[in-house]
């Protein structure tokens, strides 16, 4: 797949000189270190994005599983490999775009997101705990 | 005094020679626009991050109404699903033909990908009067508030997805593809499959497992 991708940009850098020769000097930053797609890419990830979504709903409108938590385990979980998917084949994630900065403010933000999720659960369970009747009850 | 900040400034010059945060020779971006709209991305994938956070607390809480297995049409959601994910590769393909630098092909991709756009947020404006009409307003419940908050706010970036769409179908009408219209492109690339990124949360985390 690598070498299809660098022919794909090393034609379309071709087409780009012919077609605006007076500019050719700055034709190179305007992909701004973005990679090239290419139609291999965004089929693959096409394909196995549409894999990750109809096991999901086949899951759940077909109550395959008994029991509510695996099923929503096993959803989240095929959840969180599509949007890895997508990540890498939609949005062209990788540890070389805009030379690595693009990955990094990618990875703080998880961890914010992972923070304020996490968080946010952990506070509110115990609240909901601390609130039940019985609680109330035995303070009495 | 002048002397002095001269003297700083070469002894800054010959430091940055030592000081290279990148290795000479390799491929370091000039433009920092598509860098600047992925930091855009990031901090709008918090405020989805906090509105999840948000249905994750509340999103049982049905104050004896309605609940997701009673309201949410499964078949509806798959359609909407399929709709979005048909939009990014249409997209995909946008972007491929603006590699080739063929304006046409470019046009009628960016058009389908619209068309579909709007189909999802036809789709999407049907279900949420269907759950009006039916009394699941969003005053009914924390689960039902917290619900339209969160598809809503994601329906409202698809909308503005497709202003922005259209707007940039005249500006390639017009200037064809010049070096600004292809990091237009690139941006509403990147923030149209960020948009899909964020749906895969939504029907997982609110559909499916809102029906279980």
């Amino acid at each position: 797949m690598n070498t299809h991708n660098e022919t794909l940009a090393h034609h379309g850098h071709a087409h780009h000189a012919a077609d605006h020769g007076h500019d050719h000097h700055d034709d190179h930053d305007d992909d701004g270190g973005a990679s090239h797609s290419t139609l291999s890419g965004y089929v693959t990830g096409f394909v196995l994005s549409v894999i990750l979504t109809v096991i999901p709903f086949w899951i759940v409108m077909g109550n395959i599983f008994e029991n509510a938590t695996t099923t929503s385990m096993v959803v989240l979980g095929l959840a969180a490999v599509q949007i890895v998917v997508h990540m890498i084949y939609f949005l062209h994630m990788n540890f070389k775009s805009e030379g690595g900065w693009n990955m990094l403010a990618l990875i703080f933000t998880i961890m914010v997101v992972v923070i304020t999720l996490a968080g946010s659960l952990w506070v509110m369970y115990h609240l909901n705990t601390n609130m039940m009747p019985t609680m109330t009850h035995e303070m009495k | 005094m002048s002397n002095a900040t001269a003297l700083h400034a070469t002894d800054a010059a010959k430091a940055s020679d030592n000081l290279r945060f990148f290795v000479p020779g390799e491929h370091h971006p000039k433009n920092g626009t598509l860098l600047g709209f992925w930091m855009y991305l990031m901090s709008d994938c918090l405020i989805f991050a906090c509105l999840f956070a948000v249905h994750a607390v509340v999103g049982r809480n049905y104050a004896a109404g309605p609940s997701g297995a009673d309201l949410f049409d499964l078949q509806l959601v798959a359609i909407n699903t399929a709709m979005l994910l048909l939009s990014s590769i249409t997209y995909g393909f946008a972007m491929i033909e603006m590699q080739r630098n063929r304006l046409r092909p470019v046009l009628m991709w960016l058009i389908i990908t619209g068309i579909l756009g709007a189909i999802f947020i036809g789709l999407e404006l049907y279900e949420f009067y269907h759950l009006i009409h039916q009394g699941a307003v969003p005053q009914r419940s924390a689960f039902l508030s917290s619900f339209f908050t969160l598809v809503g706010t994601h329906g409202l970036h698809v909308t503005f997805g497709i202003i922005w769409l259209i707007t940039l179908l005249f500006q390639l009408k017009k200037h064809g593809l010049n070096r600004e219209n292809k990091r237009r492109v690139m941006c509403l690339s990147m923030f149209w499959h960020f948009l899909d990124v964020v749906w895969i949360g939504v029907f997982t985390f609110v559909y499916l497992m809102g029906v279980l």
